[in-house]
């Protein structure tokens, strides 16, 4: 309860911005509508209207205000409709028995988290085989980093088409795959920084002890740089399953996606849908929470379970 | 005198780093007998830390001979001639201290049982029985080094090296520690040699105190104890204690005269 209060009051304060925020967002929209239903409002044109700022208009038609929260197609939804098209296309499809229906999201959901798990544990595998490689040579060491860190300066959005046309050249069907690839290009650089800090770890002290034990290279990294790097490799993996739901979203943005949460987002756009637009992108945080959230909890048994303290 | 364990003649060793060469041990001889107890006191970078990583082979002199047991100290490490305590006691905290002080046997290849036994006994000897199911983070500073002592003596070398073991320690503590260690100096017949700064844990503990000074890394004098090896803690007030005590002193303030 005292975690969750902090929490509560920082949803509470966006939630109040949110709300805040709609009037002028939609006020523009609300007052085109009452004109179009033939209501009075000032200036009476929408050409009139362009030059005049969102706050005189909110002044000058209290009486449309409302209309602001409650429009069709606003560009700034509530909190609330947001919510009720969410619910709309998930839970209530779900009852239905349609939950696996093209038009629920728990459909696209469930594509975007296949690629994002297949595409964390890709970037997940390479980053600590990596990271492996990283620590135990120095010539990798050198000529790896430099690229790891290279590539994640390259936009992800401008990598991503050029990995799905590739793909589709290669004769990869699907999106899945390009898509895991993406995700994983974007896991893997965490969990490889997270995972050379933790191998590097244990202080001179802890090798040369285990070097009077005359202990083999095998044994150094199983009983010593392994464990040590358990900590820091969790924090890596909770960054990582978060890139690897960023870089599937963005693989299913590029044209021709049709399912998944980034072709919701997309569609939405192009049809003008914003409920769909913010539901999708709801769905999305949701379930990077809920991801992490599990990492976390998987953390702190892992390290309760090894003795460690959490 | 007893059959020696460790011989050094004319120890030189010469680190090349970037500011130049530095020469951390100039000319080191020094023998130690089986069963003695052999501390080393000095300021910092006179050499005591890197003469015991030569003697346990951490580090490869740049000239001098040096046998541990007749051999080099590579083989006698492989044939576990020693037991290394660092200051830190680096107890790896996802282990309980029993399984701490099963490292070493887990990785020479001891059956279980005998990791069990030896385990039991040498937790026992450090006055840590019943202590074996815990984890390190549950014990104070002083718990901890000694299960790392323990972790050192499980595979029963006869050599315990140990670098300023309790500099990390607060002063009632280390007294404390100190009379274990003799006891256990006693009992076990140990060859122990014992890095430390402090000049009555030096004289309290040893058979034989070596003073060494700084740039190039030396020894300076070389103390015999005329205490008898029955040392309960007020020996420390005895004439004789304070006799070697201020001779230490000296032996440190000569080695010091140049660069004062």
């Amino acid at each position: 309860m005292r975690a969750a209060l902090p929490v509560l009051t920082v949803l509470a304060a966006i939630l109040l911005l949110w709300y805040l925020a709609v009037a002028p967002m939609n006020i523009r929209g609300a007052l085109d509508l009452a004109e179009r239903s033939g209501r009075a409002v000032t200036p009476e044109t929408p050409l009139a209207r362009q030059d005049v700022s969102v706050w005189r208009l909110m002044a000058q038609n209290p009486g449309q205000i409302a209309a602001a929260y409650e429009l069709d197609r606003p560009r700034l939804p509530t909190p609330q409709q947001v919510g009720g098209e969410l619910w709309k296309t998930t839970g209530e499809m779900a009852l239905r028995g349609r939950a696996m229906s093209k038009r629920s999201l728990i459909y696209h959901a469930a594509v975007t988290l296949r690629s994002t798990l297949w595409g964390f544990v890709l970037g997940t595998a390479l980053g600590i085989l990596g990271a492996v490689a990283i620590v135990y040579s120095r010539v990798v060491d050198m000529s790896l980093m430099p690229w790891a860190i290279i590539s994640q300066t390259i936009p992800i959005v401008a990598l991503a088409p050029m990995i799905i046309v590739l793909s589709s050249q290669l004769g990869i069907e699907g999106r899945g795959v390009p898509k895991a690839i993406i995700a994983a290009y974007l896991c893997y650089f965490p969990v490889l920084v997270g995972m050379v800090k933790g191998l590097r770890a244990p202080a001179p002290s802890q090798l040369d002890l285990l070097q009077t034990y005359s202990a083999s290279g095998l044994q150094v990294f199983l009983k010593l740089r392994l464990p040590s790097s358990v900590p820091y490799l969790f924090t890596s993996l909770k960054i990582g399953i978060a890139a690897s739901l960023v870089g599937t979203i963005v693989g299913e943005l590029p044209t021709g996606a049709i399912s998944g949460l980034g072709a919701r987002i997309l569609i939405g756009d192009q049809f003008g849908t914003p409920l769909a637009i913010w539901a999708a992108l709801l769905a999305a945080a949701l379930m990077a929470g809920a991801l992490v959230t599990l990492l976390d909890l998987l953390q702190r048994i892992t390290l309760k379970r090894m003795g460690m303290q959490a | 005198m007893n059959e020696t364990i460790i011989d050094a003649q004319g120890l030189d060793l010469t680190f090349q780093t970037n500011d130049g060469p530095v020469h951390a041990l100039k000319d080191v001889s020094l023998t130690i007998g089986k069963g003695d107890f052999v501390s080393f006191i000095g300021p910092s970078g006179c050499g005591k830390t890197t003469f015991l990583r030569c003697i346990a082979g951490l580090e490869t002199p740049t000239g001098g001979s040096l046998s541990v047991n007749g051999m080099t100290p590579d083989e006698a490490r492989r044939k576990r001639a020693y037991g290394y305590v660092f200051q830190a006691a680096g107890l790896y905290p996802w282990r309980t201290i029993a399984k701490n002080v099963k490292l070493p046997l887990e990785i020479m290849g001891f059956s279980r049982e005998e990791q069990e036994r030896r385990a039991d006994r040498v937790l026992e000897l450090v006055d840590l029985k019943g202590f074996g199911a815990k984890y390190p983070w549950q014990l104070s500073g002083g718990m901890q080094q000694r299960a790392s002592i323990a972790r050192a003596l499980a595979f029963d070398a006869g050599i315990l090296l140990m670098d300023e073991p309790f500099g990390a320690l607060d002063e009632i503590v280390r007294d404390h520690l100190n009379e274990q260690l003799l006891a256990l100096w006693a009992r076990t017949e140990k060859t122990i040699g014992f890095v430390t700064h402090s000049i009555p844990e030096a004289v309290y503990l040893s058979t034989r105190i070596v003073v060494m000074s700084p740039r190039p890394g030396r020894i300076t004098d070389v103390i015999e104890s005329p205490l008898p090896k029955e040392r309960p803690l007020d020996i420390r007030d005895t004439p004789e204690f304070l006799d070697v005590a201020h001779r230490v002193r000296e032996g440190l303030r000569a080695g010091h005269a140049y660069d004062g």
